[in-house]
């Protein structure tokens, strides 16, 4: 562990721990962000009534809106000064979202990153490539700065350009790849099609650190088949640190949450209220140690539940299963709750592969049209239509099995389907309801 | 012999088979002959070409979809009733034709047809009794590839 007495600190004192940062960070926000004081003074709420864990349910929501609507600095809570960096989010409805990081910020980020790194048996004697984008997105940098701190040789590389991550993989005696899933699976898309003769297996990989997209264990099997490595989640978002949030261990089943940074909550979506440990809800998140862009009770929209399994890895804070997608992804189709993941899955189980796909959602009349583009890859193209009309039908079959729903199935050629920074958009809803 | 065809994905788009073309155009890579079975969405292109290596790694360059596989051709007489018995000859044995195509040119009066099974070697034992001439690939494609 990279800070055992945190790590595997017991629950209780853990507890005290976050109450007395709490009150720290909730009265930090109170006081210095006009937008808080505002919010907590409607809702009858003052920082001096937080004597519990408990009395944060009665603590308003921020919410990904509050933060459109205060673009760019509104949120931030010490002078621009004192901060030494920003991310911005992509936004593709309204505003980009913009989070503020003094110096002590980002040492909590890199920290949180190489408690990450070291969760996944990563060490300084690893050489890391870092295949996230660097730039406004928190991915690059975090991993980055996490890296370094864990002391391992860092390989700035940024995303795209295959064929020099391959010839890096090997020239560099890379050890651990960071990305996004749907990029390792591109990767070994390129080596199975264009470069056959590059044995993954002569290369040093062994680790590979996904995140900043949901993806499911057939993709996780697939991934760690193909480029023979160990595939371990890392997990954040940019408006509470960015990626480091919360990282697995090697069980591989939940992640942990830097619980002494980042206290988390789940709620019921529909009413708001705190839903005990082992429901599934909506994470909140709150910022117990941030000081430019404190997050008080910020709903994620991403759906998962919280535990402690006394986790074989030694680690004692609480646990988050793998987000199986957000609230904002999750699509109502004619009435059912469908998550991009359990498509994966279904199309993961009906080829044996994970291609690219993409969901679009329209409304014919008062009907739901569902219909699934796949990419079609050389594993699952063959020459023969039949075998074909049989993986389209199979996928259909899958879909009306599954989900209970019937959905068209489209192959479609390479690359059709948009891609930005190495995410697949995985959903488009073209209903106007 | 086996003679070597390439397939390829092509959206039922416009546009898109051109795309394919030209990848082999640009590669100096001879379509021999081609067919298309579609559906309302996509279409599977099937060529034979004078260097299915070249035109495969100029697909896949191109990041076109596509693979390489085997096929029977087949040299017929070109008269009433020829095609019908050298089926006769796979349905006695009970071999499932996938698909079949004509190739485009004669050969000396005679037809040349492209058959695909998913076993060619239990085809070809069928056919080795029966008087076909199995067409050998230097033959359709040239000496001079
Ligand atoms: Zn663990």
């Amino acid at each position: 562990m990279f800070n055992k007495e945190i790590e595997s600190m017991p629950e209780k004192k853990m507890k005290e721990l976050q109450l007395e940062r709490l009150k720290w960070s909730v009265n930090h926000a109170y006081t210095n962000v006009p937008f808080y004081k505002k919010k907590f003074d409607a809702a009858g709420f003052h920082p001096d009534q937080l004597k519990s864990l408990d009395d944060m349910k009665r603590v308003p929501f921020l919410t990904k809106q509050d933060m459109r609507d205060n673009y760019p600095y509104g949120l931030f809570a010490v002078p621009l000064s004192k901060v030494v960096r920003v991310h911005a989010s992509s936004g593709t409805t309204g505003n980009a979202t913009v989070v503020g990081y003094t110096k002590s910020d980002v040492n909590v980020f890199a920290e949180v990153v190489a408690r990450c790194l070291a969760a996944y048996g990563v060490s300084e004697n690893d050489v890391i490539q870092n295949a996230y984008g660097y730039g406004l997105f928190t991915g690059g940098l975090g991993l980055h700065y996490g890296s370094e701190k864990l002391g391992a040789l860092t390989v700035p590389i940024s995303g795209g350009n295959t064929p020099r991550q391959l010839m890096l993989f090997k020239d560099f005696g890379t050890t651990v790849l960071c990305s996004t899933p749907s990029y390792a699976l591109n990767v070994a898309d390129y080596i199975e099609t264009k470069m056959p003769d590059f044995k993954i297996e002569s290369t040093k990989l062994r680790v590979g650190v996904f995140g900043a997209e949901p993806w499911s264990e057939a993709m996780r099997a697939e991934i760690e088949k193909r480029l023979k490595i160990d595939a371990y989640d890392i997990y954040g978002l940019s408006e509470v640190i960015g990626p480091g949030v919360s990282c697995e261990c090697s069980a591989k089943s939940g992640l942990h949450v830097h619980e002494d940074h980042f206290y988390v909550e789940i709620i019921d979506p529909d009413t708001g209220e705190v839903l005990p440990e082992g429901t599934k809800g909506e994470i909140v998140y709150t910022s117990l140690t941030k000081e430019a862009f404190p997050g008080i009770r910020y709903r994620s929209r991403d759906i998962s539940m919280l535990y402690h399994d006394n986790c074989s890895c030694g680690r004692t804070l609480v646990k988050m299963e793998k987000v199986s997608g957000r609230s904002d992804d999750m699509l109502i189709i004619r009435g059912v709750n469908v998550f991009p993941s359990q498509v994966e899955t279904i199309l993961m189980e009906a080829e044996g592969t994970e291609p690219h796909y993409q969901i679009i959602v329209d409304r014919k009349g008062s009907m739901d049209d569902i219909e699934v583009m796949v990419e079609v890859n050389e594993k699952i193209f063959s020459d023969e239509l039949k075998v074909l009309n049989n993986l389209s039908k199979n996928i259909a079959d899958r879909f009306r099995s599954v989900l209970g729903i019937t959905a068209k199935v489209t192959l479609v050629e390479p690359q059709t389907i948009p891609r930005s920074e190495g995410k697949a958009v995985r959903v488009v809803d073209k209903r106007k309801i | 012999m086996n003679v070597t065809q390439l397939s390829a994905f092509v959206s039922n788009k416009p546009g898109h088979l051109q795309k394919v073309l030209k990848a082999l155009a640009d590669e100096n890579v001879n379509i021999v002959t081609l067919i298309v079975a579609e559906t309302s969405d996509f279409g599977i292109l099937r060529m034979i070409v004078n260097d299915s290596e070249r035109g495969l790694k100029a697909l896949r360059e191109n990041n076109i979809t596509c693979s390489v596989n085997d096929v029977l051709a087949l040299e017929i007489d070109d008269k009433p009733g020829s095609l019908f018995n050298a089926l006769d000859v796979f349905a006695k044995k009970n071999l499932n034709i996938e698909y079949m195509y004509a190739f485009t040119e004669k050969r000396d009066g005679r037809a040349v047809m492209i058959f695909r099974f998913e076993d060619i070697e239990a085809a070809k034992n069928a056919l080795a009794d029966s008087g076909y001439n199995i067409v050998r690939k230097i033959d359709l494609i040239g000496e001079n590839k």
